[in-house]
C-alpha cells in the first residue's frame, strides 16, 4: 500500500491579518502532477512557499514521506534536515531562472553544485553527469563552460530544470516555469517537462495562471480564489466541466485562436 | 618609546575583549569569532586586525618580527614594527628563530616554527564562502550546518576554465575536519605549513571584525578533487641569490627587455642561506 508523498493539512497564511491562503487541504501521491491555478493574488505562490517551507504557515502542517519511509511534519524537522531535503529530495524551479541559478559560474558548475553539496569530489564524474543532464534538457554539450548569462531565457529555464533534477529528487515545486517565455519556447519547454516528469516518475506541484500549462502537464488541478480552494478534481474534468462560477469564468476567459 | 599611551596602544579593556575572542577562536579551530574591532591609527587594509591581535598578546619580554610578502623591509612591515617599538618598546628582530611573535601579511616564514612562537596573520576577507554567497546571514548558516559544497563549485570553475585549480592564494582549507576557512592571502605554497604546525596561529580581520585561529598541531587540509589533487607552485630555476630550490620565489623584472630573476620572498631565510654558503 503506497502512501501520499505530501499531505497539506489546513494550511493558512495571513499577512497582517489579510488572508493569503486559508485552510488548504490536499494529498499529493507519488508520480502525480498537481497544478494550482488561479488569478494573480489568489495565494498560489504563498501556498507553494508554505509547502516548500520557505515561509512558515500561521496554521496547519505539511506532512512529507521521507525516503526512509518515515512520515514527518516538515515544521518538526531541524533546519539542517530541511535544507538537506531541499538539496537532494526536492527541486524548486523559479519563474525567473536568475533566482534559481548561480549566474556567476558556468552551466556545468550550476548542474554540478548539488552533486558537490552531497559530497561528490571527483571532477571527471561531476562533469560527465553535467554533460549528460545538459543533453537531456537539449543544451549543446559544447556550451557547458559558458555562463548562463550567455543563454537565452528558454535555455536558462532548461538549465535550471537540469540543475534541480541532477540529484534525482522525488518532488519538484514549480512556480510559473513558463512565465517569461514566448509561446514557441513555452511549447518546447512544456514538451520537455512532460517527458522528464513521465520518464523520471516525478511528483510535481506546479503553480500557474495558464490553464493550457495545467492541461498539458497536470493530472489534478486545484483552483484558488482569494486564498481559498474553490474547486479541485482531475484536470480534464475540471477544465471540461467546471462547477464553481469562478472556474467557469476562468475557463471561458482562455483566448481561442 | 612614546609616553601617554597604554602599553601596546590599546587600553586594557579592549585587550581583554580581544583575548576573550582569541580564547574562543582557539577553542573552536577555524571558527570566525566576531569581535569589536577598534579604529587603529592606520587605514583598513594595512593590517588593523593583525595589529590588534598582536597588541593584545604582546608582553614587554616579547621579541617581535613583522613581515610583509615575506620581507622585513617593506612599507607595511616597517611601519607596523615602528608602531610597536614606539607604543610598547618591545625588542624587534628580523630573524625568524629569535622572534616570539611574528606578524605577517601574505606569507608564512620558510623556517619551521616552534611551540613558543605565535604567528599573527593580517586578514582582509575572512569569509571563504563570500565568492559565491554574498549574504553574511547565509554564510554563517552554511558554516553552522557544514554546507561546504559551494566551495568546490569555485574549484570546479577553476578547472573548467583553466584546466587545473588556478586558485594560487587564499586557498580554502578545512581545519580539524570541521570549519572551512580562508588562510588569508598567503600563496597556496604555504598551506602545507599550516598543517600540524607547532606554533599557535592567530588570524585577525580588522575591517570585517573577525578573529579565528589554528591551535598548535591541528590538522589543516586544503580542499581539492580526487582527480585534481592539491598541489603547490613550482619554479624551474633556483633562487638567484641563495640557490634554494625549496622556497617560495618572487619574480623580479630587471629591465624592459625581458630580463628577470627569481629570488626568495623570505628575505631573512635567503640572507641566512647566503651567509651559510659564503
Amino acid at each position: 500500500m503506497t502512501k501520499p508523498l505530501l499531505v497539506a493539512e489546513n494550511i493558512s497564511k495571513y499577512y497582517d491579518g489579510r488572508v493569503a491562503c486559508e485552510k488548504v487541504n490536499f494529498e499529493l501521491w507519488p508520480g502525480e502532477v498537481l497544478a494550482i491555478v488561479g488569478e494573480s493574488g489568489s495565494g498560489k505562490t504563498t501556498l507553494l512557499k508554505c509547502l516548500s517551507m520557505q515561509i512558515a504557515p500561521n496554521a496547519g502542517r505539511v506532512l512529507y514521506s521521507l525516503r526512509d519511509g518515515r512520515t514527518e511534519s516538515l515544521s518538526d524537522l531541524s533546519e539542517a534536515e530541511r535544507r538537506f531535503l531541499m538539496r537532494t529530495d526536492w527541486g524548486f524551479v523559479h519563474q525567473d531562472p536568475r533566482e534559481g541559478l548561480r549566474m556567476g559560474v558556468s552551466a556545468g558548475a550550476n548542474v554540478g553544485e548539488r552533486l558537490m553539496a552531497v559530497g561528490e569530489r571527483h571532477y571527471g564524474r561531476i562533469r560527465s553527469t553535467a554533460l549528460d543532464w545538459l543533453n537531456r534538457v537539449e543544451i549543446a554539450g559544447d556550451r557547458i563552460d559558458e555562463s548562463p548569462r550567455n543563454y537565452s531565457g528558454g535555455m536558462r529555464q532548461r538549465l535550471q530544470i537540469a540543475r534541480n533534477l541532477v540529484t534525482a529528487p522525488r518532488l519538484v515545486f514549480m512556480d510559473e516555469p513558463t512565465g517569461g517565455l514566448d509561446v514557441s519556447v513555452q511549447a518546447r519547454l512544456l514538451d520537455l517537462l512532460r517527458g522528464l516528469v513521465r520518464t523520471l516518475g516525478l511528483s510535481v506541484v506546479i503553480v500557474t495562471h495558464d490553464l493550457a500549462v495545467a492541461r498539458l502537464l497536470s493530472t489534478r488541478i486545484l483552483v484558488m480564489q482569494q486564498g481559498k480552494v474553490i474547486e479541485t478534481g482531475l484536470t480534464d474534468q475540471v477544465l471540461e466541466d467546471p462547477q464553481a462560477p469562478y472556474t467557469q469564468l476562468l475557463v471561458s476567459s482562455v483566448l481561442q485562436v | 618609546m612614546t609616553t601617554g599611551y597604554n602599553f601596546a596602544y590599546l587600553n586594557e579593556q579592549t585587550k581583554r575583549m580581544i583575548r576573550r575572542a582569541l580564547l574562543k577562536a582557539v577553542a573552536i579551530p577555524g571558527y570566525q569569532v566576531p569581535f569589536a574591532s577598534r579604529e587603529m591609527p592606520m587605514p583598513y587594509g594595512w593590517g588593523t586586525g593583525g595589529v590588534q591581535v598582536t597588541a593584545s598578546i604582546l608582553t614587554p619580554g616579547d621579541t617581535l618580527k613583522v613581515i610583509d610578502q615575506g620581507a622585513d623591509d617593506t612599507t607595511n612591515a616597517v611601519s607596523i614594527r615602528k608602531f610597536f617599538v614606539r607604543t610598547a618598546g618591545v625588542a624587534t628582530t628580523e630573524e625568524t628563530e629569535k622572534a616570539s611573535i611574528i606578524q605577517t601579511r601574505h606569507r608564512v616564514p620558510e623556517a619551521s616554527l616552534r611551540e613558543d612562537q605565535i604567528l599573527v596573520y593580517q586578514v582582509p576577507i575572512p569569509e571563504p564562502l563570500r565568492f559565491l554567497e554574498p549574504r553574511e546571514t547565509e554564510t554563517r548558516k552554511m558554516h553552522a550546518l557544514e554546507e561546504y559544497g559551494i566551495m568546490h563549485v569555485k574549484l570546479y570553475e577553476d578547472i573548467a576554465r583553466h584546466g587545473h585549480i588556478a586558485t594560487a592564494y587564499a586557498y580554502p582549507a578545512k581545519v580539524n575536519g570541521r570549519y572551512v576557512f580562508d588562510p588569508s592571502p598567503i600563496p597556496k605554497f604555504d598551506n602545507p605549513k599550516l598543517d600540524d604546525c607547532a606554533a599557535l596561529q592567530l588570524f585577525g580581520a580588522g575591517r570585517e571584525k573577525r578573529i579565528y585561529a589554528v591551535p598548535p598541531y591541528t590538522k589543516v587540509t586544503s580542499l581539492d578533487f580526487e582527480d585534481h589533487p592539491f598541489s603547490v607552485q613550482k619554479w624551474e630555476e633556483p633562487c638567484a641569490l641563495c640557490g634554494s630550490t625549496t622556497t617560495y620565489l618572487d619574480e623580479i623584472i630587471l629591465d624592459d627587455k625581458g630580463k628577470r630573476m627569481f629570488v626568495c620572498s623570505d628575505t631573512d631565510h635567503c640572507r641566512k642561506a647566503q651567509e651559510k654558503a659564503a
